[in-house]
């Protein structure tokens, strides 16, 4: 994936269904901003710049989900476009938040949100970019880290294999020496089953981890539901835990179904 | 000062203000003072000044899955078992940079190391832990291969032990041989009474300390209460673990369906190994800045329960968590036996209350040994 990058090479970053937060995680890199802009060459990214230059390009950068007809034909444009693809943020890896939809009817929330639902053409599902074309590697996060970010332009430039842990939220909080919520006071935490990359961020602040970034390799969800329940968790407030941001990434779905079922 | 020096094997008495003059002369002899305090929901391990940073009146509740702090009736400074933490995070740290490099103009530069290594006095070292520390010590030193980082804080260590007064449900030193009664490594040994702390030192570092501060020989009373207070700490220990025969009949339940039954409920979220005194295994990360001019290589703790742990060409070699498990478990309590003559595992209890799912190792080998 990595090898044979030109020594400058070209970015183009994409957005589709989402929020923008994770595109502007990289303006909010400033202080490592210039290097970057110094290390590749910014072809395409209008959220930061009006210069477009065309195609291909050899990384692409994709934010948000698939919700209707014309990005599921776009984004096999933006594919074929990228020597490597990198989707970044939930909405991207696993449909976001919107994909809370996948559990309604779209048609319905069409008809009582706007005012001229004739206008609004819409897809039943949001879904990951994956679902739709090959991706060659992923940032997670709602939003991503921003360090994440500029470790994995660093190592895709310096043709490395960047630093992106699969592992729990809890080894980071183990590492930083923060103190389990989960055991010492039985706050809910989704830190067992969430990949880590935040630096354990809301459980130094005292708050359970809300699972931004996802199901962890080898998620076990089914027993972290299992241990909220004995701690007297009711089980619509665990479909909630798990149907937020990842909602749509199967071990959380796969969860939040069960415990639906319950 | 008119008292006789302390002897080695002379217990004396010092009161709380004796112990606060023993973490003032521990600091003037250039030592950083680590000890208990009260943390985020738990009793840490951190930097100290005087005895008013002890968790005066403080304990715990622990059991499977779950701990909790707790007032206690009197204010004990040491009236705990233990937190979450323990002085690997010191000895070994969790984050280490290992060296970093420079490139400027065309020319590339190691750089220096990041200073010396800091000096440390641990206060409030339990038996357990003293045993951890002599494991980490023969993995980390024992051998042909010397881990300098280790080595360095190590040897300049100093270490006041305090014996345990009571005891956990989660403890099961007692099993493996390892407390509540200190056996050595300690430079001095406390043990707390209501009123203060009977003292013996243990070296003759910890003598020519002990011989600095205010103290007066401890009475045969305060030795007799003293010996009490711990053999009531091991009369209250309820966990036990069968270590007969151990190695061989855990390699015999290697096919168990028990790994199975553990694996349901194992989130492979690697807090066991993370709490775990004894558990030394860490990771190398390369980073290089975007401009490349600058690369650092990082040591950070690992963990058996990771995808990325058993990585080797072609994939990973631990793919169920029913094998990491295992390994872990196995690792513990066999094959290290054979590697280092000596359990990996010091019976502290962490484990059990720090896993979310209140996995017992105590209570998964009685089920993996059962005959079937
Ligand atoms: S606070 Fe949450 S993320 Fe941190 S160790 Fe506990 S369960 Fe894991
Ligand atoms: S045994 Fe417990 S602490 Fe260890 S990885 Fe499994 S769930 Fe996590
Ligand atoms: S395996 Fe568990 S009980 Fe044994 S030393 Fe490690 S944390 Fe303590």
């Amino acid at each position: 994936m990595l090898r044979g990058l030109p020594r400058k090479p070209r970015i183009a970053v994409f957005k589709f269904a989402s929020c923008d937060g994770c595109q502007l995680s990289l303006l909010d890199a400033e202080d490592e901003l210039l290097a970057v802009a110094d290390a590749v060459e910014i072809a395409y990214f209008p959220e930061a710049s009006r210069r477009m230059l065309k195609g291909p390009y050899d990384i692409g950068l994709v934010e948000g989900s698939i919700t209707t007809h014309h990005d599921a034909e776009r984004i096999q444009q933006v594919r074929r476009q990228c020597r490597t693809l990198i989707t970044i943020g939930a909405c991207a890896t696993a449909g976001g938040i919107q994909a809370l939809r996948n559990w309604k009817d779209a048609n319905e929330f069409v008809r009582h949100v706007y005012a001229r639902p004739d206008f609004i053409q819409t897809l039943k599902m949001s879904t990951p970019i994956a679902e739709h074309v090959p991706v060659d590697g992923e940032l997670r996060g709602c939003p991503i880290n921003k360090n994440q970010l500029v470790e994995l332009v660093s190592a895709l430039v310096a043709g490395r294999k960047p630093n992106i842990p699969t592992h729990s939220v809890c080894m980071e909080c183990k590492r930083q020496g923060t103190v389990c919520l989960l055991v010492a006071r039985g706050v809910a935490c989704l830190g067992p089953v969430t990949q880590a990359g935040c630096g354990a961020l809301c459980p130094r602040y005292g708050r359970g981890c809300y699972g931004c970034f996802g199901p962890m390799e080898a998620a076990n969800p089914a027993s972290l539901s299992e241990i909220f329940r004995a701690q007297g968790r009711p089980n619509d407030a665990i479909v909630r835990d798990f149907r937020n941001f990842n909602a749509w990434a199967w071990q959380f779905r796969q969860a939040s179904e069960e415990a639906e079922r319950a | 000062m008119t008292e006789p020096a302390a002897q080695p094997s002379g217990a004396v008495w010092l009161t709380r203000e004796g112990l606060n003059q023993l973490l003032g002369a521990l600091r003037a002899q250039g030592y950083e003072v680590i000890g208990p305090r009260l943390g985020e929901g738990a009793i840490i391990y951190d930097r100290i000044q005087t005895i008013e940073d002890l968790p005066a009146g403080w304990t715990e509740e622990q059991e499977a899955g779950r701990y909790r702090l707790r007032r206690r009736q009197d204010d004990a400074l040491f009236g705990y078992n233990l937190g979450p933490q323990s002085w690997k995070k010191f000895l070994h740290p969790p984050v280490l940079r290992l060296f970093s490099a420079e490139k400027n103009n065309g020319e590339f530069r190691i750089l220096p190391p990041d200073g010396e290594s800091p000096r440390y006095a641990f206060v409030g070292v339990r038996a357990c832990e003293l045993a951890a520390i002599a494991v980490q010590d023969r993995v980390l030193l024992g051998d042909q291969f010397v881990e300098p980082n280790y080595e360095a804080r190590r040897k300049e260590l100093f270490i006041v032990a305090v014996q345990c007064t009571r005891a956990a449900p989660t403890c099961f030193c007692s099993s493996m041989g390892t407390g509540p009664q200190v056996q050595g490594g300690a430079d001095l040994v406390l043990t707390e009474l209501s009123e203060g702390f009977v003292a013996r030192a243990a070296s003759a570092r910890g003598a020519e300390v002990l011989a600095a501060i205010e103290r007066r020989p401890a009475s045969a009373e305060e030795c007799r209460q003293a010996e009490e207070a711990v053999a009531a700490a091991a009369a209250q220990i309820v966990r036990r673990l069968d270590t007969r025969d151990l190695v061989r009949r855990l390699y015999e339940a290697c096919e168990s369906p028990h790994w199975d039954d553990v694996a349901r409920r194992c989130l492979a979220c690697t807090n066991c190994t993370m709490v775990c005194p004894t558990c030394f295994c860490t990771t190398v990360e390369d980073t290089s800045t975007v401009t490349g001019d600058r690369a650092e290589r990082w040591r950070k703790w690992d963990s058996c329960f990771t995808e990325s742990f058993s990585y080797i060409h072609g994939g990973s070699v631990r793919t169920s968590v029913r094998s990491r498990y295992r390994q872990w478990l196995t690792h513990k309590l066999a094959s290290w036996v054979d590697q280092f003559d000596m359990f990996g595992c010091v019976g502290c209890g962490r484990c059990i209350t720090w896993c979310p799912a209140g996995i017992d190792l105590t209570e998964e080998v009685k089920k993996l040994l059962a005959p079937v």
